[in-house]
């Protein structure tokens, strides 16, 4: 078992393993962030910063604990505004350096916004205080049916180009898999200088009340099946791109870890498991995947990576061909049968 | 006075900075307007601020001002340097510690800012009832009259007692010291050290309980050695003032400022002299110095030191050519020949007179007179008005100045035109703002710049509205070279720049009167700088030609738009102010304001910052000087208070006070015994929204659920027959009622009141109804009010006028019927979407024509009950609700003495009524005794045999017809109501409550819990729960929220309902009624989402949805009666909790916002939340699920 290496480099950082744990609220706890270490995690993606919460909290505090009076002589304000306010942005940086602090992983802060100058400047704060790579959550919804696909790439584009030049550290672009010509546009951020991409992002799909007519939100945890689309697009990434390669969305068992790895990541970012059955999961994926190289005689996980991808599989049509068909196919009878 | 050695403060500020610095156990209560002292306390400590000793004082909340005073005498007791904040009715309650205090000779200073006594009316202003009524507890008592002097004796006095062992009350006026903001020396904390002696605080200590050395005090004594006992401490009152002088000394030579017990200013030579303390004091020495600088013979004594009262050093500052002598009191003691101060110097003026060695040759003529009451103004005019009465041979004793008695003619006459040179020599500013818009804010920050960055002394008073929805506030702003004593608002034609910071305020305040020739007009407005003129009342135009003033606009709101700020236009006009008012240089005025902007928006982003900054820039740029043509042409008249044709008597008194013309009003306009007509309310027609509903008649479903919510009663539905509306306004809308139960011949309409609606848009929250063509369409929909004004005008007054359904044929145990019922509580001064109002209409309109209410004191007695207008109204046969408030702590007595009352007189008419029962007619005479009032139709038959009894009684000789009469109408049911918030009920009336639930008599409790004490500003109590922040647990409430239900529901007797009308109407409703039909005591604790829990009032029904299905707010109804019926008495009508704790909580800020203070304990006591949520869902759902209650429980027990 310990001749087995699972180191991996992962956007030029050398990680002990492949398990990340991806962006959610255990890095919100030093000591929930202690336990993933302590489980096996070899770097560690913080829970996003979100610009939008930056924003409602913004105005929250401007409405309730700037601008509190309503003119009535009994009540000048009714909060009160204690000293130690921390705006969220502030907070954030701090538990980074105090991440950096407790912890000896890399840490890659999240950055999970809508607007050009905000990331830019958030991400440079993210430096200062430690960081040691940047993932940058790019979530944009384009419903304007005159904006081309161009348009919309160039602002992702535009966006990494103003970050690079501020930031030297790492940067993971977290992408969508809406995009009409994902492999060239993942070559360009790699021309603009992005350092990984993150695949894919999970939206938060609003749903429908139809009883109150009304559009209300849903959040749903992934399934195994989710990673299924990563491992997809990474297999025909692997070799035509040379940033780094991070899964994510759905990886709950060493099984998906290990399809992801044969696909050709670099990483495989864990979330939904670890929520619901807490940092030793992490542990208890580690070791299943040392048991299954063991197995199947893998002596690292550089030996592991891409085997399965398009490059190298047996059936490289099989990861173009589209499910409709297939699942089409599964119902067909055999030629022998009448029907 | 140098820069540096300058600070800008307000009173309150001031005197707790002291207290801080020198105690080490504070008790607080809030009450107006002291709660800042407490706050500033509360706050200091927890961010870790040290006193002098370096210690952190312990700074705890009590229950009352009862219980902070007997926290104060346990702590004192046991050898802390203990103190406490106060006023008013606060200070009566701690009257009866303040006696044991000083009867065991302790030190500690009690700090007061002096506020009115309630008598036929609540006033939170200033005068000097509350300290006149404890003067006689033993403690001294010094008076402050400005800013600078609450600060120096404040320390003065903490330095005093510790020598004299007499405790002492520091005061100072409400209001216009307490919040007056001026530019003060600062008390450093090396005078501090230096004033207090440690041999003293040692001495302090020694005299502690301990048991390493035990005593006991508080004894109980006997006619034998009592009076002796008392007769000891003589000395120590006979030491006190020379202790206080030498404190006074001592404070000079470290600061410079000089005191006296009473310090004289004016001639040396003057022969007429006025008496007085406290902030009058200032203008009464801006006005002497005034006089003598021209050469008259006048004076001023002001009184320091009170009690204990020192005759020969009253003797000794007076000046020996004094002839008259007018004694001032801020307080009225009726019945008596003469106020408390006059009464002191009368007698130790005639005593010196007739002792051995007269300082006077004659005996000065000395009259009293009485001013200020609850803040009234008193200026230099009615000074002079004083001292001209005082020249005149037989000058008025007991006169009143201030206002026209036109009863006992009391008053004296003055010219309001008469200014003193000081006056005239101030810049003064008067700035119109919304309360919310942050006009106070910025003029606050204004006078701290001039004062920082100028050699100029600066002053700020703010006017604020009794009203909470669009409140007015007018901020009062000098500056000048001299030390400013003008505590009074700035006159008629004596501001040098006035600002309107919104429009819509030119219909409704002559501000210009305010100007001074040659003044500046800044008017921030949205019509174009070619146009504005022409959008000016006629008035304003006239006074801009006649007073030659310098007319300026901007277009702040668009500045504040396009710089992202909203609403927020405060740093704009400030901006504009600096600009056009030449005390600064601007530069360094925009510098200022920049960097006030850092410190007070880099907490809230730098994106807010951003804004700020440039708003600042964009304001110079956008500022128009406006040409004034040679005459005004404007068509356009400020419209009347109230409409033509209201009644007479709100004419006369309402309108008169909608109109700022209060002052005026004499007394003879008034009810000796404070009673006012209720129903004003409707006359003020206040046009707040910018947008209205407006219904939808073709798909709505007249479910009510927009009546039911709405908390100003605005939008209302109606029953009617065709031939009812026969003439209808063309834009009237009505449909056939939808209800086959109410018969196919009726109609229904909604109509909203489109001059009274907030705007707040619950009504179209609520509406369940989406249009299937348009789902963005629903029943009811907002639209900008002003082009529907009129037309819905006309057919709001329309629906008025359409009678009422019959409430006998309508099933009030049904939402849409209910609705139907009139409200009998329309319109209120609340917030806009106040969590409290919904309730108050709904119990209005279920039982207004039958109820008395005992309302305690809070929001809902100001909503309800403070002039201008009164919002508890009739219908059309006169009836209505009968509403008195007592206090804030004797509520629930209050309300139960009401049913005793009513039951006592019912009785005795019964008796009567079965003695008269054969003049009568022994059919009506039992028809009426064995009446069954439980339904709306045996009370309407009811009255009617009343009425039938009332006619039958006038031709019946007998005096017991005559008697019967005077309290038949108790022979008609009458429904008891206990209103009040949680302030009252858990916490300072908790023990009335108590006594009034174990009572069994028949009212119903109504507490609305908003969870905080809302209307002094956010103060925690029992009621707040675990992990919010507010005043007084700025670090997170650690303890859990009282579970009051629980323990109402431990009396078995007690019907008991827990609702929240945004979660569940229609059990709402139920709990409404049954708890009304319930012939026992019922306590319904309603769910009151308020401004105070830090989220916009417009999601008042999702919080209150989110509360319930946390389990936050568990919904609950408790009846005994169930009981009787082998069922369990307590139904749980809400679900388990179904969505986390967190989720409820972090969408208010009064949650959230631990999470940024303190984030680790945030998420502790969001977790320990979670727990007791689940606790008491599971205990109730135990209690609940128990085959036949507690009945059962009990026997298994």
């Amino acid at each position: 078992m310990s001749s087995i290496d699972l180191s991996t480099n992962y956007m030029g950082l050398k990680l002990d393993n492949p398990l990340v744990p991806s962006s959610s609220p255990l890095s919100r706890s030093i000591d929930s962030a202690r336990r993933l270490e302590d489980a096996g995690a070899s770097a560690l993606v913080m829970y996003s910063l979100f610009e939008e919460e930056l924003r409602n909290e913004e105005k929250m505090t401007a409405r309730f604990l700037i601008h509190q009076t309503i003119g009535h002589p009994e009540a000048e304000s009714f909060l009160p505004f204690d000293s130690c306010f921390q705006p969220g942005l502030d907070q954030y940086l701090e538990h980074l350096a105090d991440l950096k602090n407790a912890l000896n992983i890399p840490i890659i802060a999240s950055l999970n916004g809508i607007s050009l100058n905000g990331w830019v400047e958030n991400g440079r704060l993210l430096e200062e205080a430690g960081a040691d790579a940047l993932e940058l959550n790019v979530y944009y919804l384009d419903t304007d049916p005159y904006e081309t696909n161009m348009d919309v790439e160039n602002r992702y584009l535009e966006l990494l180009r103003m970050l690079r030049h501020k930031v030297h550290v790492p940067i993971a672009m977290k992408l969508s898999p809406y995009f009409s010509a994902l492999p060239r546009f993942i070559r360009e951020l790699e021309n603009e200088g992005a350092d990984a991409v993150a695949l894919f992002n999970r939206f938060y799909q609003p749903d429908m009340d139809i009883d109150t007519l009304q559009i209300i939100p849903q959040l749903h945890l992934s399934t195994s099946a989710d990673a299924l689309l990563a491992m997809r697009w990474i297999a025909i990434l692997y070799g035509r791109v040379k940033l780094s390669m991070a899964a994510t969305g759905g990886v709950h068992t060493a099984a998906d870890v290990i399809k992801l790895l044969l696909a050709g990541a670099d990483v495989t970012h864990l979330c939904a498991t670890l929520l619901l059955h807490g940092p030793e999961q992490l542990t208890r994926i580690k070791a299943g995947l040392m048991s299954w190289m063991e197995q199947h005689e893998y002596a690292s996980v550089k030996d592991m990576k891409g085997r399965l991808s398009q490059q190298f599989c047996a059936d490289p049509e099989s990861f173009e061909r589209t499910n409709y068909l297939a699942v089409l196919d599964s119902y067909s009878s055999p030629p022998g049968m009448r029907r | 006075m140098s820069k540096a050695t300058t600070i800008t403060i307000d009173g309150n500020e001031a005197a707790a900075q002291i207290a801080y610095l020198t105690n080490e156990v504070i008790a607080i209560y809030p009450i107006t307007p002291a709660s800042p002292m407490g706050e500033w306390a509360d706050t200091w400590a927890s961010e870790g601020r040290k006193n002098i000793w370096g210690a952190q004082p312990q700074v705890i909340e009590m229950q009352s001002e009862g219980g902070a005073a007997g926290a104060v005498h346990g702590a004192l007791q046991n050898g802390a340097l203990t103190t406490t904040f106060t006023a008013s009715q606060g200070l009566l309650l701690m009257i009866p510690n303040m006696y044991k205090i000083a009867g065991e000779l302790t030190s500690t200073v009690f700090h007061i800012a002096a506020r009115t006594l309630a008598t036929h009316a609540l006033s939170i202003f200033g005068d000097h009832s509350d300290v006149m009524a404890a003067r006689t507890t033993g403690f001294a008592f010094l008076s402050a009259n400005s800013v600078q002097e609450v600060m120096d004796f404040a320390l003065i006095a903490q330095a005093a007692t510790l020598a004299a062992r007499i405790p002492i009350v520091h005061f100072f006026d409400g209001f216009r010291t307490s919040h007056e903001i001026a530019t003060i020396e600062p008390v450093d904390e090396t005078t501090v050290r230096a004033m207090l002696d440690d041999e003293l605080i040692h001495q302090h200590r020694r005299r502690a309980l301990s048991p390493d050395h035990p005593v006991l005090r508080g004894s109980a004594q006997n006619p034998d050695v009592f009076f002796q006992a008392r007769e000891s401490v003589n000395p120590y009152y006979q030491a006190m003032p020379g202790i206080v002088q030498a404190a006074m000394d001592r404070f000079a030579g470290l600061t410079g400022r000089q005191y006296h017990l009473f310090d004289y200013i004016g001639a040396e030579d003057a022969e007429r002299v006025i008496v007085l303390m406290g902030s009058g004091a200032e203008t009464t020495e801006e006005t002497v110095c005034h006089f003598s600088a021209h050469g008259e013979k006048v004076g001023m004594l002001k009184v320091r030191l009170f009690r204990p009262f020192t005759a020969d050093a009253l003797i000794d500052a007076l000046p020996a050519t004094l002839r008259s002598l007018a004694v001032l009191d801020r307080s009225k003691e009726a019945g008596a020949d003469g106020e408390p101060l006059y009464k002191d110097v009368l007698t130790a003026v005639t005593q010196n007179y007739l002792g051995d060695n007269p300082k006077f040759a004659q005996l000065p003529k000395i009259v009293g007179g009485r001013y200020g009451l609850s803040s009234k103004e008193f200026t230099p005019a009615m000074v002079k008005g004083i001292f001209d009465e005082l020249a005149k041979e037989r000058p008025k004793n007991a006169f009143t100045v201030g206002i026209i008695d036109d009863v006992t003619q009391t008053h004296l006459n003055w010219d309001p035109t008469f200014r003193t040179d000081a006056a005239k020599a101030t810049v003064s500013a008067v700035f119109y703002g919304l309360g919310s818009d942050g006009t106070v804010s910025a003029n606050k920050n204004s006078i701290k710049i001039i004062g920082d960055k100028s050699q100029l002394n600066a002053q700020g008073y703010f006017v604020y509205d009794s009203r909470k929805a669009g409140a007015v506030t007018v901020s009062h702003l000098r500056f000048g070279p001299e030390k400013i004593r003008s505590s009074y608002l700035i006159g008629d034609n004596e501001a040098s720049f006035v600002a309107c910071h919104q429009s819509v305020f030119l219909e409704r305040y002559p501000m210009l009167d305010k100007a001074a020739p040659g003044a500046v007009f800044l008017l921030n407005t949205s019509v174009g700088a070619d146009q504005v003129w022409d959008s000016l009342p006629r008035s304003f135009q006239e006074a801009i030609i006649e007073k030659n003033i310098a007319f300026f606009v901007i277009d702040a709101y668009a500045i504040a738009r396009s710089c992202g700020l909203g609403r927020h236009i405060n740093t704009v006009m400030q901006t504009c102010f600096f600009a056009l008012t030449p005390v600064i240089p601007l530069d360094e005025a925009l510098d200022a304001i920049r960097a006030a902007g850092q410190k007070t928006y880099a907490k809230a982003g730098k994106r807010i910052l951003q804004a700020n900054l440039e708003a600042i820039d964009s304001a110079l740029a956008q500022l128009h000087q406006i040409s004034v043509p040679e005459q005004a042409g404007s068509v356009i008249e400020m419209p009347p208070a109230v409409a033509a044709d209201a009644p007479d008597y709100v004419q006369r008194l309402t309108a008169e006070i909608i109109a700022g013309r209060g002052d005026f009003l004499p007394v003879s306009r008034f009810e000796p015994d404070g009673t006012f007509k209720t129903g004003t309310s409707a006359f003020e027609k206040r046009n707040l929204a910018l947008e209205i509903p407006v219904w939808e008649p073709d798909i709505c479903i007249q479910c009510g659920k927009c009546v039911f919510v709405c908390p100003h009663s605005v939008i209302r539905s109606k029953l009617f027959t065709a031939d009812s509306i026969e003439n209808a306004p063309p834009t009237f809308k009505s449909v056939p009622v939808k209800s086959k139960a109410l018969g196919s011949d009726l109609l229904t309409s909604y109509q909203v009141a489109p001059e009274d609606c907030t705007g707040c848009t619950l009504c179209v929250q609520v509406c369940p109804i989406r249009d299937r063509e348009n789902p963005e369409r629903k029943a009811v929909n907002m639209h900008p009010q002003p082009p529907l004004r009129a037309q819905e005008r006309e057919n709001w007054n329309f629906f008025l006028q359409i009678p009422a359904p019959d409430r006998r044929l309508l099933h009030h145990n049904k939402l849409p019927e209910a609705m139907h019922l009139q409200p009998l509580f329309e319109f209120p001064s609340a917030c806009p979407g106040c969590g409290e109002t919904p309730y108050l209409r709904l119990v209005s309109q279920l039982f207004g024509d039958r109820m008395v209410i005992a309302n305690a004191t809070g929001c809902s007695s100001i909503y309800g009950g403070n002039l201008p207008a009164t919002p508890w109204t009739k219908n059309a046969e006169g009836r209505g609700p009968a509403w008195s408030n007592s206090l804030f702590e004797d509520n629930a007595e209050f309300g139960l003495g009401m049913r005793v009352a009513i039951d006592q007189q019912s009785q005795y008419a019964r008796e009567l009524l079965q003695s008269l029962r054969d003049p009568v007619g022994p059919e009506l005479a039992y028809a009426i005794l064995d009446a069954d009032q439980s339904g709306e139709a045996g009370i309407y038959d009811q009255r009617q045999r009343v009425a039938e009894l009332n006619q039958r009684l006038q031709g019946i000789a007998a005096d017991a017809a005559g008697r019967l009469l005077e309290v038949s109408e108790n022979l008609v049911k009458r429904s008891v109501w206990i209103i009040g918030g949680d302030g009252w009920g858990y916490d300072i009336g908790f023990g009335g409550l108590d006594h009034v639930l174990a009572s069994g008599r028949d009212v119903n409790i109504l507490l609305l819990d908003t969870e905080v004490y809302s209307n002094t500003g956010g103060q925690t109590s029992k009621a707040t729960p675990r992990g919010a922040v507010a005043k007084f647990s700025a670090a997170g409430k650690t303890t859990p929220k009282k579970d009051l239900a629980r323990l109402a529901m431990d009396y078995e007797q007690v019907y008991v309902a827990q609702v929240a009308f945004g979660a569940k109407d229609i059990q709402t409703l139920h709990a409404f009624l049954e708890a009304e039909s319930y012939p026992g005591t019922s306590l319904i604790i309603a769910y009151s989402p308020c401004i105070a829990h830090g989220v916009d009032m417009s999601n008042d029904l999702r919080q209150q949805d989110l509360a319930v299905r946390s389990g936050h707010w568990p919904l609950l109804r408790f009846d005994p009666r169930r009981t009787a019926q082998g069922q369990n008495p307590l139904v749980l009508d809400s679900q388990k909790p179904s969505i986390p704790y967190r989720d409820f909580a972090m969408t208010e800020a009064r949650f959230s916002i631990l999470s940024r203070t303190h984030a680790e304990r945030s998420e502790q006591l969001l977790q320990q939340a979670q727990r007791d949520v689940n606790d008491r869902y599971r205990h109730y759902r135990l209690q609940a699920e128990q085959p036949s209650g507690r009945q059962n429980k009990n026997e298994q027990e």
